[in-house]
């Protein structure tokens, strides 16, 4: 099965699976209230937006010379960077380091951007023990899934279904308290920890002015798995630069309350370097290892550079009624909703993910929200047209081809009128029924009728 | 002043009595009304398919058709929006873009035609029932159309309109999207349906009729007493007193 028909089988099963449609709702819903009240809090929010769309432009239309200087002042500390061009080239820079360090463990913080290149597989085809200590990612490990969302990787999941989970895999009894679920996780996680030789982060902002990286997290994970192992491995995307230090002050509480509704994620943490001669802790080797991964590729496309500018904060998805009512899985890729429609196509190929694109009202609930204004509802329009350009399917262009001779020419147009209206009490026969030539409009809902006086009628009678 | 009215295909085969109810609105206001007949289709379709050459073959004739139009009026927020923001995109870098961004400043939506450029919001009209609006997506975010349905509402003798929480939210049409992903698209129209319903009121009052087929479509489907109706349909209502 193809990427396009796998979707519409996992889509049709999502959406007629109303308890889980209802849970997403739910859940999203109250993320709205706090989202709301904490855009509220912004002096202007709307200005806000603007700055952090302004400023993402600028680094990201200067990306070689923001990342240079990002690069040499990590350097200048002793932190080693790799550039990695491919998702194989960084799983192979990582396997490297793991493999000069004799590692047999590994501890990760959130990372999608470690997603993206399927990292956690290849360590394990390595042998490693690979651990995930984000609650949510660890639950989503256990369960062999993949991040069901950007930011909650197990929203999908109730409490008795995290509890039978861990009775199942790590063998705890049975309680639903949310505290005490965590309890079990964060006894089970101290002890990897602590043996782990290794620890593996994502970024979610990568200076440029001062050479270090800040990472955001409300469980105080990420600072144990940077600070516990010997050696820390960060993984992060190209796009991630902001040239100024003095950028976190808006763009922290904006991953804030577009993330998560909060005020300010619990600990954000910035990273200039490893353990430097007379400190006392931090892990003594620290590897960043830079991606590119096509985004270079869509740094080439004027139209739609701006999807670079992404924080994955995931406003856009808790926003969008397609994935509201699918789900983060149906879309098979490592970003859902509209941001990953929009940059799937890029990353991974427009013909066998172009479908994204199509699986959309277009209604611009996403562009709304957007915190850094990428303009992308638009974006899967642009992607639909290239998609056609570089190879239209023969039933749409046939299709497409027939209905400009029928809008360019007013009385076909009347003729087909009045003969779908004649014809209209027959496919009322067989309404709904796989007989029906509507019948993937009939089969949910009612067609209004053909009217036997158009508009068209009435106007020229009346004239 | 001569208004021109930008009758849309499914408003002119399936819904006439709201492009009826805005000729008979402008005309008792005093108005010229004229309607370009050889319009049949503003080329969305094919657009939002991603078949620009196509919809382009449709658009140069309804641009050649509307060139001498002083106003257009469109009683539909999705086709405003293709006459209004993308005919100026599909037409880029061609010897038309000229005369498509003319034609773009010098379209309305109806409802902002009403308010904003004539700033009439009580036609008089009579409508004693309880009713909810449903914002479609392109008048609303693309047209950025959101009070001007809601004044003139608010000037109807006898209606009384009650938000519903997901007033903002797709009903999941979509045109081409509602057949290709049906099972979305009904997902999504059943979402909204439900909030509706949960107001109470016994009409849907939309600016698009596009999404009214598929509110309705769902809505009759399901056995429900709630109705939809166009807001000219409203504005030109007088019941008996």
């Amino acid at each position: 099965m193809n990427f396009a028909a796998q979707f519409l089988e996992r889509a049709r099963v999502m959406t007629h699976d109303l308890r889980h449609r209802k849970i997403i709702h739910t859940a999203l819903s109250n993320y709205e209230i706090q989202r709301d009240k904490r855009t509220a809090a912004f002096q202007d929010w709307q200005g806000a937006r603007q700055q952090a769309a302004e400023i993402k432009w600028e680094a990201v239309n200067h990306l070689g010379q923001y990342l240079e200087e990002f690069v040499s002042k990590l350097e200048a500390r002793g932190t080693q960077v790799h550039w990695a061009s491919t998702a194989a080239q960084a799983q192979e820079i990582i396997l490297t380091i793991v493999r000069e360090k004799n590692a047999r463990s590994v501890i990760k913080s959130k990372s999608m951007t470690s997603e993206e290149i399927h990292l956690n597989d290849a360590l394990e085809r390595a042998g490693l023990d690979v651990v995930e200590s984000d609650l949510g990612e660890f639950i989503v490990q256990l369960r062999h899934e993949t991040p069901y969302h950007i930011v909650f990787p197990s929203m999908h999941l109730t409490r008795g279904e995290i509890s039978e989970l861990f009775q199942r895999e790590l063998g705890t009894q049975p309680v639903t308290d949310p505290e005490e679920l965590t309890m079990i996780a964060r006894h089970v996680l101290r002890k990897k920890y602590i043996t782990a030789d290794i620890g593996i982060t994502g970024a979610n902002f990568a200076i440029a002015e001062t050479g270090m990286i800040s990472i955001t997290e409300n469980e105080g994970n990420a600072r144990l798995t940077s600070a516990l192992p010997k050696t820390m491995i960060s993984l992060l995307g190209i796009e991630k630069v902001l040239p100024r230090l003095e950028d976190l002050a808006l763009f922290l509480p904006m991953l804030a309350s577009m993330g998560a509704g909060q005020q300010l994620t619990a600990y954000n943490t910035i990273y200039g370097g490893p353990r430097q001669p007379g400190e006392s802790d931090g892990p003594e080797e620290w590897h960043v290892v830079l991606l590119d991964n096509h985004r270079t590729e869509l740094l080439a496309d004027p139209e739609q550079r701006d999807a670079l500018h992404c924080i994955r904060c995931g406003a856009c998805l808790n926003v969008c009624p397609i994935f509201r009512n699918v789900g983060g899985h149906t879309y098979g890729t490592t970003y859902s909703g509209p941001i990953g429609s929009v940059i799937t196509p890029h990353l991974r190929g427009l013909q066998d993910w172009k479908h994204l694109s199509s699986a959309s009202s277009l209604c611009g609930a996403c562009t709304e929200t957007c915190p850094v204004k990428i303009d992308l509802h638009h974006h899967l329009l642009q992607n639909r047209r290239n998609a056609a350009q570089q190879r239209p399917l023969f039933k749409e262009q046939i299709g497409f081809k027939a209905f400009v001779q029928l809008a360019n020419h007013p009385k076909l147009w009347t003729l087909a009128t009045k003969i779908a209206h004649h014809i209209q009490p027959l496919q009322k026969l067989v309404k709904g029924t796989r007989l029906d030539p509507g019948y993937h409009w009939t089969q949910t809902r009612d067609l209004p009728d053909v009217v036997p006086e158009t508009f068209k009628d009435w106007w020229s009678k009346r004239k | 002043m001569t208004v021109t009215l930008f009758i849309p295909c499914f408003v002119d085969t399936l819904y006439p009595s709201a492009g009826i109810s805005m000729v008979e609105i402008l005309e008792r206001l005093g108005h010229n009304v004229n309607v370009p007949e050889k319009i049949v289709c503003c080329g969305q379709p094919p657009f939002n398919a991603g078949y620009w050459d196509e919809s382009r073959r449709v658009a140069t004739k309804v641009l050649e058709q509307l060139k001498s139009a002083e106003v257009i009026v469109i009683g539909s927020g999705s086709c405003g929006a293709i006459l209004k923001v993308f005919y100026p995109k599909l037409f880029e870098n061609t010897p038309q873009l000229e005369l498509a961004q003319q034609i773009s400043s010098r379209t309305w939506e109806f409802s902002e035609f009403l308010v904003k450029k004539l700033g009439i919001t009580d036609l008089g009209a009579k409508f004693p029932h309880k009713v909810t609006f449903h914002d479609g997506c392109h008048g609303l975010r693309e047209l950025g159309v959101k009070q001007s349905p809601r004044e003139l509402l608010g000037k109807v003798s006898g209606l009384e309109l009650v938000e519903m929480s997901e007033a903002e939210t797709c009903c999941g049409f979509g045109g081409t999207f509602s057949v290709k992903f049906p099972m979305i698209s009904t997902a999504m129209g059943e979402v909204k349906c439900a909030s509706a319903v949960e107001t109470g009121a016994e009409y849907i009052v939309s600016n698009d009729s596009s999404c009214m087929m598929q509110i309705q479509g769902l809505l009759s489907r399901q056995g429900s007493t709630l109705k939809t109706i166009h807001l000219a349909e409203v504005l030109n209502y007088f019941s008996p007193s």
